[in-house]
């Protein structure tokens, strides 16, 4: 993945210097571990700053809502997907954008990593399949694989599904993955074990909407929290009120949610806000045989109705 | 200044024995996770002195994240029908244990906000006089603790009652105030250190103070022409990325903004005081709709001119931040504000 950064700033530097584009959205070197920072570059001068490496997570199709300029954007396979719902649904043009795409192996988990030492995490490395992890006083090698993100973990569409410049070979998608894993063992449990789940998910939520705003689905101009004439939800961390949030948020993702993992991501509690919306996928899969963001002439699963629609689950 | 020598086999008994005049809170952290926050500290509970700046900061204890200011009835049959009537609150002593000294020293900025002169918030000042901060100095300072540019530091006792530093076996303790004294007393704490104690404490300080590896200017800020810094043209480039949640606020010691709501349910109604935050759009939206504070560049704009630049002109006592690096490390997309302060320190506006 290290050696990608070459060919994203070529070719950056080549749309920016020829005017193809105005500006280029990618990341740059963060100034902590295990974090980058969405970056733009409106110069040739300034390509020389983005970087690439499994600490690029975050989701930069959010970076594209309602913008007007003509712009080429860094894309690994999930990014590549909300690019595309943000087509469909209106967020942007297909016109607008150059997608330069990044056959992707996933992304680190920095919450597990973080957890996994006691004192401070000063440095983090790549080599290959190998992350480095450096404090004051220890240092130890750690396998890539078994730190992904969860939604990487699972991910079948790593390559980007629409892109007009390429920066690698396609990878390999992974074949033997249960994409379904978690929901299930949430699906076979009690009511009472069900409530008793997620009441301890969200238990540490304070509500400062990262996860939310991290999601480039979230762009209503006036999320239903915020609504004030009238409100609809209490502001302070009543459970009530938080729980509204994040159910109502889940059903808004439906047949949408590319499960890029932005929102676990971003959280700082380190809450895996990916149990609602993955349940959401699963049933619009197997219901629908529905993926969100595979294509721009497809019109998504809640907005189409066909006759032999499965209709037995409503009860 | 006194110190008492708390032997760690007496640690344990004495917080015990000052469960009989005091509440604990201390810091805690969640099972397998690395998120930490400071929580009542109920029977058999010891504060995780492990924990260098907790995950959220302690300004909860004094400022919770929503609380009951008034209640009300909207219940026409009653005599006090829509009469807010004063809350029953609970100020009885407690103790802060293990705060680490610039979160302290948070309390005494966000108080020229909430005690002044001409107003005294009662919900934030008889919280905070409520408590008895018995401080932990921290020894080994993590790679994003920047307090002593921000004029407290690892050992400062500015914020607190009582400091501990910790040794192999023992916790030192400073004594700072009398409510410090009186706490250690009621612990059952009593072992004046022996000679040579202040040197002690005074080498693990140096010690301490020579680990720090962060480091914010912002010397050429007061100076600085207001509208030249808001107008400057890093703002673009510097808010770009961030995402506007409220993480970077809400896990500040020093961010002390807040909303008033009022809740009804039936009949019986609450007027609660609930964090806000500058990066929201709701938080300076008109009731006309308009929204002077639109868009994403100048919510980033006025965190950081408040914190840096509004507050020192202001007050003329540094700036409102204690330098605990908690929005840098749970920032969602690495906004970091020792780079912007610096951004913000050397700019020269275009002649
Ligand atoms: S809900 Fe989370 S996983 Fe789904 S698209 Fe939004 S940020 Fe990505
Ligand atoms: S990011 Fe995490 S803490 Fe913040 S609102 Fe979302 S789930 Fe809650
Ligand atoms: S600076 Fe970071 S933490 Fe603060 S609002 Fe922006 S994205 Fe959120
Ligand atoms: S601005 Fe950041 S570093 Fe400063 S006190 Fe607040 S959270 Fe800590």
């Amino acid at each position: 993945m290290l050696g990608y950064i070459d060919k994203i700033r070529g070719i950056s530097e080549k749309l920016l210097t020829e005017e193809k584009v105005d500006m280029v959205i990618g990341f740059k070197k963060g100034t902590i571990p295990m974090m980058n920072e969405p970056f733009v570059a409106r110069n040739a001068s300034e390509v020389k700053d983005f970087v690439w490496d499994s600490n690029c997570g975050i989701n930069l199709a959010n970076y594209l809502t309602d913008r007007k300029e003509t712009i080429g954007i860094i894309a690994k396979g999930c990014d590549s997907r909300s690019i595309v719902n943000h087509i469909i649904e209106n967020k942007i043009t297909r016109e607008q954008l150059i997608i330069i795409g990044v056959p992707c192996k996933g992304m680190i988990d920095h919450h597990e990593i973080s957890s996994m030492f006691d004192t401070e995490i000063t440095e983090v490395t790549e080599n290959g399949s190998d992350i480095i992890v450096k404090g004051t006083d220890f240092e130890e090698t750690l396998k890539k694989d078994s730190f992904l993100q969860k939604n990487c973990k699972v991910c079948v569409h790593r390559n980007p599904v629409i892109h007009d410049e390429l920066v690698a070979d396609m990878v390999d998608e992974q074949k033997d993955v249960d994409r379904f894993e978690e929901v299930n063992k949430i699906e076979v449990m009690s009511q009472e074990e069900k409530w008793n789940y997620f009441n301890d998910l969200l238990s540490p939520c304070i509500r400062c909407y990262a996860c939310r705003n991290a999601c480039p689905l979230c762009f209503c101009p006036t999320c239903f929290v915020d609504e004030s004439k009238p409100q609809w939800v209490g502001k302070g961390p009543d459970p009530v009120d938080t729980r509204t949030f994040h159910f109502l948020r889940a059903y808004h993702m439906v047949g949408r949610c590319t499960d890029c993992g932005s929102c676990v991501r971003a959280c700082p509690m380190g809450i895996d806000v990916r149990a609602f919306t993955k349940k959401s996928e699963k049933d619009c899969f197997e219901l629908y045989g529905w993926e969100a963001g595979l294509s721009i002439d497809k019109r998504p699963a809640l907005e189409t109705f066909k006759q032999n629609d499965p209709e037995d689950f409503i009860k | 200044m006194k110190v008492i020598k708390i032997d760690k086999k007496d640690w344990a008994g004495g917080l015990e024995r000052s469960r009989n005049t005091y509440k604990l809170i201390g810091p805690v952290k969640e099972k397998d996770k690395d998120i930490s926050s400071f929580k009542p500290l109920g029977k058999d509970m010891l504060p995780d002195l492990d924990v260098m700046a907790t995950s959220v900061s302690p300004k909860s204890i004094v400022f919770p994240q929503e609380e009951v200011m008034l209640t009300y009835t909207t219940d026409e049959s009653k005599e006090d029908c829509n009469l807010f009537k004063s809350h029953d609150k609970d100020y009885s002593p407690r103790a802060v244990i293990g705060i680490r000294p610039f979160d302290a020293a948070a309390f005494l900025l966000v108080k020229k906000n909430f005690d002044t002169p001409d107003y005294r918030d009662p919900y934030w000042c008889d919280a905070y006089e409520a408590c008895t901060f018995i401080g932990l100095a921290i020894n080994n300072p993590d790679s994003l603790d920047f307090s002593p540019s921000t004029k407290t530091g690892p050992f400062d006792t500015s914020g607190l009652d009582v400091l501990l530093v910790e040794t192999e076996d023992s916790y030192l303790a400073q004594v700072v105030t009398e409510k410090g004294e009186a706490y250690l007393n009621a612990a059952g704490w009593e072992n004046e250190a022996g000679n040579g104690v202040d040197k002690q404490i005074g080498d693990m300080k140096k010690a301490a103070e020579t680990k720090i590896t962060s480091s914010i200017s912002y010397d050429k800020i007061k100076s600085k022409e207001i509208l030249d810094l808001y107008n400057a043209d890093f703002w673009d480039q510097a808010s770009f990325a961030c995402i506007n949640c409220g993480t970077c606020t809400y896990v500040c010691p020093t961010c002390w903004c807040f909303d008033i709501q009022d809740e009804t349910r039936g009949k019986k109604g609450i007027r609660t005081k609930a964090w806000d935050s500058c990066m929201f759009p709701l938080f300076t939206i008109h009731t006309t709709g308009h929204n002077p504070r639109g868009t994403k560049l100048q919510r980033v704009r006025q965190r950081f001119m408040h914190k840096l630049k509004y507050f020192m002109d202001k007050y003329d006592d540094g700036i409102m931040c204690v330098g605990c690096g908690r929005c840098i490390r749970s920032c969602p997309v690495n906004i970091d504000i020792r780079s912007i302060c610096e951004t913000m320190n050397n700019y020269e506006p275009a002649k």
